[in-house]
């Protein structure tokens, strides 16, 4: 039982230290950027994939901020402010969005316990 | 009894899921940044087309009256369907309008305004369309209205039309 | 004449539907020889019409009768053949069409081939089934019906969208539909089998056969979407965690679990209640697919006509039989057989627990991730978008420990499994492993510590499933599925960590270095298609010793008005070679993109590899 619970436990943590690791990824890039944005009048392309006039432009942008300095956070905060959250493809935990990422990772858990009662462990 | 309870819970959580899937239907789906009172950045330059000058866009607002952005491009047709509502709003409410140039030759929109007449008081250039999007625009036509403290209030997207152009005038009218 | 021909043959196919309900529900208790025939022959008139109504469709598209509105549509004289006869399905009226036909196929099929089970059951699964085909039908016939008149007689069709005329894509949809639809006699024979309380090895050993239809053919629909959006889509990618994308997806993750519960309770008689609900939730699943890409409430680049008055109906008809399945569950629990024994911790049937746990857990990403910007919408009025990171960053973390289970689990025994599983062997294997690992991520530039985890894990299992093959164990077909399934991680995550790409604007004459290749712009021609206008794009890639020649292109499609960038890809059975060029504002200049991305076609085969052994049990099953 105890043992259960570790291995538990043991994956939460490790799910957040790979959120955060990702978060301290490399170098800030044009690339990762436009791959996580979407492109407002295609239908369901991201900002890297699309070749359309909008996309080209924001590409542009991006370039322009990231040679001025602005960090990746700074980016996606002043295309939010235009656009809406709905422009960033990864959606931040906020209170809008702890159930996005909650219930998945409550309904693991509820999971193991439904297991641990069916399984015998001596 | 544990059962018929649990019944009625799985029964409830359908239906709720049902409705919300029900009104999800009734939304609209195409997405309009309805950012409002959204202020412009004071540091927002565009060159001017017909002078080198280049010019602070918040220095083109009126202190007491609203001004139209209008977003075209001589290539784009829609912008020709709308011209004529921009010269009516110009001419007649002598509305002051100013036009943003997007990703064009200079000569073919001299010449777009020449054939069509012009309405704006005056045309700032973004050749490869980043200053447009540091006003929030997808792309071409779109129409955003600024109030006398420099805030746009309400965003066009796409060519103006009679519902559109009357709005218009009922705000600025006020 | 066609639209009567065909609409008329529905109207009779209703009136079939209508009788079979009736009779199944009041004979379910009478001597089967009575009733059968008459069952039978409803059931063959019902098939012979709608055979009938789906070929006179074909018929409007081949002969370009655009009488028919669907045809005029979705059609175009100038077409080429194959793709008049595909664009059948291609629209949304027409594939609703197919899904009925597949319906009732499955249906007859299960009927003929079922003659030796109990019959209450067997004529249980066609009250249910026909029930589904009855909605269907009244959906069809009501809101999307593919046989309306025009008139006048229009001159020409209003073609299709030419990104859809493609093999691959010709061949997707009825791949896809016949395993949504197989799930559909799932569960319609699940709840057959509980109201008569035969839930038992029997059963298990019957249905399977049907999961396993459905379960390949998922599996190779998916592909082929995927390998269609590779080949055709000109961004490289394969995936996107698209709304459709992920709709497909969740009943296979289901459908899998599915196949290894029915597989405990065909060897153990275990887990009853649990293969009920998974067929049920299966269904449902797919039923809600077809609902969320036809209702336009999604917004991709997938979507068909969005059409509201569609959704509503798709809707209640979803929850009129999620909510008969429930209440059908409920009422007749008692009559599942008591399975509170507890299993073993170290055995096969927790393993299989423990695999269906992280199915489950995958799916309710996936289906949270499609669904929340729904709920959140209509909720609290923010619209957000959950994309690839979203996915990546729930799902990969877990993919590690499920990997190390997977590695373990097929070689417990059943019950008790006495011998010690993690020993010093096993400690060895995974030291390799992980060195391996260590070296391969060493030379990328990825984030360490999860990466080489992962990649530790994939050659973890890997190993143990090749091991396998060398034991006495003669389930061959579980082999070949799981080493299908290692393969087309490792192939996953090495495509994911070496691709590498590049893009410029160039124009003829210009050059690009990467990667020690070199790729000369060389010029461009442009000629006329059957029904498009080409920009070829010549370019020469150099590279040590050896020269290829690529010729992506840029087509100008006329009816309707489209441009698309066709890539060209050198496929080698080690890497892709990407190579795709598009128009840019800038005269004379084409944004150029290349992209190296290694094992693509493992990714293709080991799909194909773990779907084949999955036919492999079903041919041995029907062998017995």
């Amino acid at each position: 039982m105890r043992k259960i619970k570790f291995v538990v436990l043991f994956l939460i943590v490790f799910q957040a230290l790979y959120t955060i690791a990702l978060a301290n990824e490399n170098k800030i890039n044009i690339d990762n950027i436009s791959k996580n944005l979407r492109c407002l009048i295609c239908q369901g392309q991201s900002i890297y994939d699309s070749q359309s006039e909008f996309a080209l432009s924001m590409k542009k942008l991006i370039k322009n901020k990231i040679s001025n300095g602005a960090s990746e956070e700074e980016v996606y905060s002043f295309l939010k402010q235009k656009y809406g959250e709905w422009i960033v493809y990864d959606p931040e935990v906020n209170k809008n969005t702890i159930l996005l990422w909650g219930i998945p990772l409550i309904l693991f858990m509820f999971g193991g316990l439904l297991i641990l009662r069916k399984v015998n462990i001596k | 009894m544990k059962n018929k309870q649990n019944l009625v819970i799985v029964i409830c959580l359908i239906f709720i899921t049902f409705f919300i899937l029900l009104l999800g239907l009734k939304k609209e789906n195409n997405y309009l940044p309805q950012t409002t009172h959204f202020k412009i950045e004071d540091t927002l330059t565009l060159q001017s087309l017909y002078s080198d000058k280049k010019l602070f866009l918040n220095d083109l607002f009126l202190k007491d009256n609203f001004t139209l952005i209008n977003i075209w491009a001589s290539w784009c047709l829609p912008c020709k369907d709308e011209h004529p509502y921009l010269i009516n709003l110009s001419k007649s409410f002598n509305l002051n309008i100013i036009g943003i140039n997007y990703k064009d030759d200079n000569n073919n929109a001299k010449k777009f305004l020449l054939e069509l007449g012009n309405p704006y008081k005056e045309v700032l250039i973004d050749r490869d369309g980043v200053k447009s999007i540091e006003l929030g625009a997808i792309g071409v036509p779109e129409t955003y209205l600024v109030n006398k403290e420099k805030k746009i209030i309400k965003k066009f997207i796409g060519p103006l039309n009679q519902n559109n152009f009357n709005e218009i005038l009922n705000i600025v009218k006020k | 004449m066609i639209n009567q021909l065909g609409s008329y043959s529905l109207y009779i196919c209703l009136i079939c539907s209508i009788y079979l309900i009736y009779k199944s529900y009041f004979n379910q208790f009478i001597s089967p020889k009575k009733v059968e025939n008459k069952i039978f022959s409803v059931l063959s008139v019902q098939l012979f019409m709608t055979i009938l109504s789906f070929s006179s469709l074909i018929y409007a598209f081949v002969l370009s009768d655009f009488s028919n509105l669907t045809a005029y549509n979705n059609s175009h004289s100038l077409k080429p053949l194959f793709y008049k006869v595909s664009g059948t399905w291609g629209n949304h009226e027409g594939s609703l069409l197919l899904w009925l036909l597949v319906l009732i196929i499955f249906l007859f099929i299960f009927f003929i081939k079922s003659k030796k089970l109990f019959f209450r059951y067997r004529i249980l699964t066609i009250l249910f089934q026909q029930i589904i085909i009855f909605g269907f039908l009244l959906f069809i016939l009501f809101t999307s019906n593919p046989f309306i008149n025009v008139f006048p007689l229009p001159s020409e069709g209003l073609g299709l969208n030419p990104i859809l005329q493609d093999p691959a894509l010709a061949i997707h949809p009825p791949l896809l539909y016949v395993g949504y639809v197989g799930t559909s006699i799932i569960f319609s024979s699940s709840l057959a089998a509980l109201v008569c309380g035969t839930i038992d090895k029997i059963w298990a050993a019957h249905i399977k056969e049907w999961i396993l239809i459905s379960w390949i053919f998922l599996s190779i629909g998916i592909l082929l979407g995927s390998i269609w959006a590779y080949y055709e889509l000109g961004w490289g990618g394969f995936w996107f965690w698209d709304p459709v994308e992920n709709v497909s997806l969740m009943p296979w993750f289901c459908l899998t679990a599915l196949l290894h519960s029915i597989v405990v309770l065909k060897s153990r008689n275990l887990f009853h209640s649990w293969t009920i609900i998974l067929s049920i939730t299966t269904f449902s699943l797919s039923m809600s697919g077809t609902f969320l890409v036809r209702s336009g409430i999604l917004n991709s680049i997938h979507t068909f006509a969005n059409d509201p008055s569609r959704g509503i109906f798709i809707l209640s008809f979803l929850f009129i039989l999620v909510l008969l399945a429930i209440f059908i569950f409920f009422f007749n629990q008692k009559k599942i057989p008591d399975s509170s024994k507890k299993t073993f911790l170290i055995s096969r049937e927790t393993g299989i627990l423990v695999n269906n746990w992280f199915m489950m857990y995958f799916l309710s990403v996936v289906l949270v991730g499609t669904a929340y910007p729904i709920f959140l919408e209509v909720i609290n009025n923010s619209k957000i978008s959950v994309g690839p990171p979203f996915y990546h960053k729930l799902i990969i973390p877990f993919l590690i420990p499920f990997l190390f289970f997977m590695a373990m689990g097929p070689n417990l025994k059943w019950i008790k499994n006495e011998k010690k599983t993690l020993n010093f062997l096993q400690l060895i294997i995974f030291s390799i492993c992980l060195i391996v690992s260590y070296l391969i991520i060493l030379k990328t530039d990825t984030n360490f510590l999860f990466s080489t985890l992962l990649f530790t894990f994939s050659f973890y299992l890997f190993f143990h499933v090749l091991k396998s093959f060398f034991q006495k164990n003669p389930s061959y077909s579980q082999k070949i599925s799981h080493f299908g399934f290692s393969l087309f991680l490792i192939s996953v995550l090495f495509n994911g960590i070496l691709s590498k790409e590049n893009s410029a604007n160039m124009k003829v004459g210009d050059e690009m270095y990467f990667l020690n290749k070199k790729i000369i712009f060389e010029n461009v021609q442009i000629k006329d298609g059957p029904n498009y206008r080409t920009l070829i794009g010549k370019f020469k890639l150099q590279e040590k010793k050896n020269t290829f020649e690529f010729k992506p292109e840029i087509r100008v499609y006329s009816q309707p008005e489209t441009i698309t960038s066709e890539a060209d890809i050198l496929s080698t059975i080690f890497s892709d070679n990407f190579l795709v060029f598009s128009l840019i504002k800038d005269d004379g200049y084409f944004n150029v993109r290349y992209q190296f991305k290694p094992l693509m076609m493992w990714i293709w085969l080991s799909v194909l590899i773990m779907s084949f052994g999955g036919l492999l049990s079903l041919i041995k099953k029907n062998e017995k």
